[in-house]
């Protein structure tokens, strides 16, 4: 009972502002266009609580009105008065906004938001408001500024504050508001100095000279920050880069063959993914968010197991014949992916990011570190370590080390490698197959996923060199940084050209790779 | 991890006796004599078209293609059934020869003007590497060069370093894909993704003209025997044996005071320049060339079809590349979605139980 008389009692007062401003509704929907404008701009430059629910409701474009001209809410389908309690005296015509009024009713808007409590809502408000504010709120950003307590949100005001003061026709407060710009490190502040600097904007020498100023200190914060994105991009690369290389570095050190099929079975790992995220949403949709970590241990089983029943079946009877090996992986990767094609569809499936992988953090004004990136930077680093602890602390570890180092003395001692072939092979697999997990978070998944990696992964280990996972790791980020640094000065195709080349170059100092295993063999 | 990369298996030794003994005269001239005989088929497309033995346009390109492929799976034998190095980027040169070969003919229907694409893009006039290639020498000298250099400056860094096995197969199917990306580019002034098409006319002659067509068909079956008789020289000669040597065991070879970088330079210079040949050949005959020849998927196959002939002979590839091809040109339009499976299962099965091809099997009934 109480909670249906609570109830009652929520939505009376959520109707009393309503009533307590009248007038406003009723005459807005009783102007014209012209008035409505006027209407809206006073009403941004005068922000009031009250009106909240009446902004939301056009901005939704359930207002209306009936032939008495009288404003009327919709709610649930049924037309309310909105001040007072009259009936409609006809069916209420919707009113319709044109885009200029759509444009004043979101300043409106923010405006109005900027008297809110939740700091978030202040800030994104400011930020609308430095798009699109209007000369007739700069007393209320001064006023609002003054109280202002969060940072971020000071700093998001003056902003705003000082790209209304830009047109001001006082060269003074032009000059103010141009310094103000030179503090910031935000990129719209860099269009607007840039703005200003165009031929014939601002008639005032001294502005002007500030402003070239301005520009310059804005152009040095926001350098700092795209570098750190493409080193951020770089490492995120490298990462992924890392994830689809190690399995490799692993089975063509133990067994000299390169796994043309690899590329595959990151696909395959993407596919488990999406696989795994069906599943979830017709048996458990409330865990669906736990999809990717189900995904994980899912991938990692299937490619493990399809790796190991290739070796069994094709690669352990071509031993000895690594290019004939190379001809028969690639055989294998045509039919997998043809496979995948006629199963799944050529088109690209649909993977989503769960809630706690999509969104990020703002670093600085022009950077956005995403989760998913920072999740996979972490989730390759955790491969890593697992892989190196597996390699060096157990005794299948130990094998594959005494197989890649001389596989006839291990055989001699003991060492069953037919077994240690099979299980590293379904290790590299299996470690690729995780590695298609982090891909289907990032990118599309689709038949063609593995193709554009294996080139790429193969000149990691080219570089990093095989039997050291240390070289693999720094092999892995170099190239992915060297590439996102390379890319917006010469473009990503010139840049893959230069790499490949200095690769080619690299070689020729060092023919091993970065980290070599030191030998004196030779047939 | 080299001791692998390189332990000769037993049935290497084999594999030179059988390599040694190979381009018997009789085999030989079998085949020049197959390839004479193909050329009754521009003969018979010369004839009207209501004849009953006329042999249409479709049949006439497609033997023509499936013979310019057979130059380059012969280069592609050359360097790995011979040198032992797996090209997997040989459908870079194939398309810089054809690319040169596309230069003279969209001068050539473009006249005085631009080539169309470049039109589009609004260009107003041609990037310096255009120059000259109006002229029909100059262009025939691109399609040499531009294979030959690269295949020059490439060979001579990785033979330098000792790039070999699996690296050299990668490193190529690197610079191919790189190729490829490079060429895609609209403002690398080759047409972008639609490469060239729409040509006219080759030296005068109308290219559609049955004439024209026959002609090229002739110059492809020529180019084919005069590069499979120059092999089978190379092949008998010293040369020849240094190659396989080379291939079997390469470090005994430089104990023996040979050193390899020379004869693999000559022998992928070579291989690069006759798939430069092979490709100016198949632009006319086929009417376009444009990026998608350079993938790593084309070059790749390439391999195949010497694989299922069988490497280290000269008349597998030939037959390999006509049968794949002949395949391929049937599946794709029988069972489009299967061909992908057919050809998958093929690498994996001429790999597993054809080490040595067809001719492989053949040769096992030779009393010898």
């Amino acid at each position: 009972m109480s909670a249906i008389v609570y109830r009652i009692l929520l939505s009376l007062t959520l109707l009393l502002p309503l009533c307590a401003q009248a007038g406003d509704a009723n005459d807005l929907v009783a102007a014209n266009a012209g008035q409505q404008a006027k209407l809206l701009e006073r009403w941004a430059a005068q922000p009031d609580p009250a009106r909240q629910p009446l902004l939301d409701a056009l901005q939704q474009g359930r207002i209306g009105s009936d032939s008495s001209k009288t404003a009327f809410i919709e709610i649930d389908g049924k037309w309310q008065a909105v001040e007072g309690a009259a009936e409609p005296q006809s069916n209420p015509r919707k009113l319709r906004l044109n885009n200029r009024l759509r444009g004043l009713l979101i300043i409106a808007q923010a405006s109005q938001q900027l008297l809110s409590d939740d700091p978030a809502e202040r800030l994104a408000a400011a930020q609308t408001l430095q798009q699109k504010g209007k000369p007739a709120l700069l007393p209320l950003l001064n006023q609002q500024l003054a109280s202002e307590t969060d940072e971020q949100v000071q700093i998001a005001m003056t902003l705003a504050l000082a790209n209304l003061e830009l047109v001001d026709p006082d060269p003074q407060v032009r000059l103010k508001a141009v310094r103000l710009l030179g503090e910031t490190g935000e990129p719209l502040a860099r269009v607007r100095l840039q703005g200003l600097l165009a031929e014939g904007v601002e008639p005032n020498a001294l502005v002007r000279s500030a402003a070239a100023t301005s520009l310059e200190q804005v152009k040095r914060r926001l350098l700092f920050g795209e570098l750190l994105g493409q080193a951020f991009s770089g490492l995120s690369l490298g990462s992924i880069l890392l994830l689809a290389a190690l399995g490799l570095a692993i089975t063509f050190g133990l067994l000299g063959v390169i796994n043309m099929a690899h590329g595959e079975m990151l696909m395959l790992g993407a596919y488990a993914t999406y696989m795994v995220q069906v599943l979830f949403q017709r048996f458990a949709p409330e865990a669906l968010a736990l999809y990717p970590l189900v995904a994980l241990p899912v991938a990692f089983f299937i490619t493990a197991a399809i790796g190991m029943a290739l070796e069994r079946t094709v690669i352990r009877h071509l031993y000895g014949r690594p290019l004939e090996t190379l001809l028969a992986t690639w055989g294998i990767s045509l039919i997998l992916i043809q496979l995948v094609r006629m199963v799944f569809g050529a088109q690209n499936v649909e993977v989503a990011n769960p809630y706690w992988l999509s969104g990020g953090i703002q670093v600085l004004p022009n950077l956005v570190l995403p989760y998913s990136r920072i999740v996979i930077i972490g989730f390759a680093l955790f491969v890593v370590a697992l892989t190196w602890l597996l390699l060096n602390k157990t005794r299948l570890g130990l094998n594959v080390r005494a197989v890649t180092q001389n596989r006839n003395m291990a055989a001699c001692c003991g060492v069953p490698t037919g077994r240690v072939d099979m299980l590293a092979f379904g290790l590299g697999s299996g470690i690729a197959g995780l590695g298609g997990v982090a891909l289907s978070q990032i990118g599309n998944v689709g038949p063609d996923l593995g193709q554009s990696y294996i080139i790429d992964s193969f000149l990691v280990v080219v570089l990093g060199g095989v039997g050291q996972l240390a070289g693999s790791v720094m092999a892995a980020f170099g190239l992915g940084i060297a590439n996102k640094i390379l890319e917006p000065q010469i473009g990503a195709v010139l840049g893959k050209i230069l790499i490949l080349g200095l690769i080619i170059l690299f070689i020729q100092k060092r023919p091993q790779g970065l980290f070599a295993l030191k030998g004196r063999v030779i047939d | 991890m080299n001791a692998q990369l390189d332990s000769a298996p037993l049935n290497q030794t084999l594999l030179a006796r059988f390599s040694a003994r190979l381009g018997p005269q009789l085999s030989l001239r079998l085949t020049l004599l197959i390839l004479a005989s193909l050329l009754i088929i521009p003969m018979l497309h010369l004839l009207p078209a209501d004849s009953p033995l006329h042999v249409s346009a479709y049949i006439l390109t497609l033997v023509g293609k499936i013979l310019c492929y057979a130059i380059v799976a012969l280069a592609l034998d050359l360097v790995w059934g011979y040198a032992g190095l797996l090209s997997l980027g040989h459908g870079l040169f194939f398309a810089l020869g054809g690319y040169a070969m596309g230069m003279y003919l969209m001068r050539e229907s473009a006249g005085d003007g631009l080539p169309e694409f470049m039109t589009f893009l609004s260009w107003t006039e041609l990037p310096w590497y255009w120059y000259g290639t109006s002229s029909f020498l100059w262009a025939m000298c691109l399609v040499v060069l531009a294979p030959g250099l690269l295949a020059l400056v490439f060979g001579f860094f990785a033979f330098r370093s000792r790039i070999k096995g699996v690296y050299f197969s990668i490193m190529t199917q690197a610079l191919t894909f790189a190729g490829m990306l490079l060429f895609f580019r609209n403002e690398t002034g080759f047409g972008g993704n639609n490469g060239f098409t729409n040509f006219r006319s080759l030296l005068g002659f109308d290219i559609t003209a049955p004439g024209t067509r026959a002609l090229l068909f002739c110059a492809t079956i020529a180019l084919l025997s005069g590069s499979l008789l120059l092999s089978w020289k190379l092949a008998r000669s010293k040369f020849g044996r240094v190659l396989t040597a080379l291939r079997d065991a390469e470090n005994r070879l430089m104990f023996c005071g040979y050193d390899p970088r020379g004869y693999k330079l000559f022998i992928w210079v070579l291989s690069a320049v006759l798939c430069g040949l092979a490709g100016a050949l198949y632009v006319p005959l086929v009417g376009i060339i444009n990026p998608s020849e350079m993938s790593p998927t084309n070059s790749i196959e390439a391999a195949v079809w010497v694989a299922l002939g069988g490497r280290g002979t000269l008349i597998g590839p030939l037959l390999g590349a006509g049968m794949v091809n002949g395949m391929k040109s049937w599946f794709t339009v029988a069972f489009p979605e299967y061909w992908l499976f057919f050809l998958g299962a093929l690498f994996i099965l001429v790999t597993l139980y054809l080490p040595k091809g067809l001719l492989g099997i053949l040769k096992k009934g030779d009393p010898k």
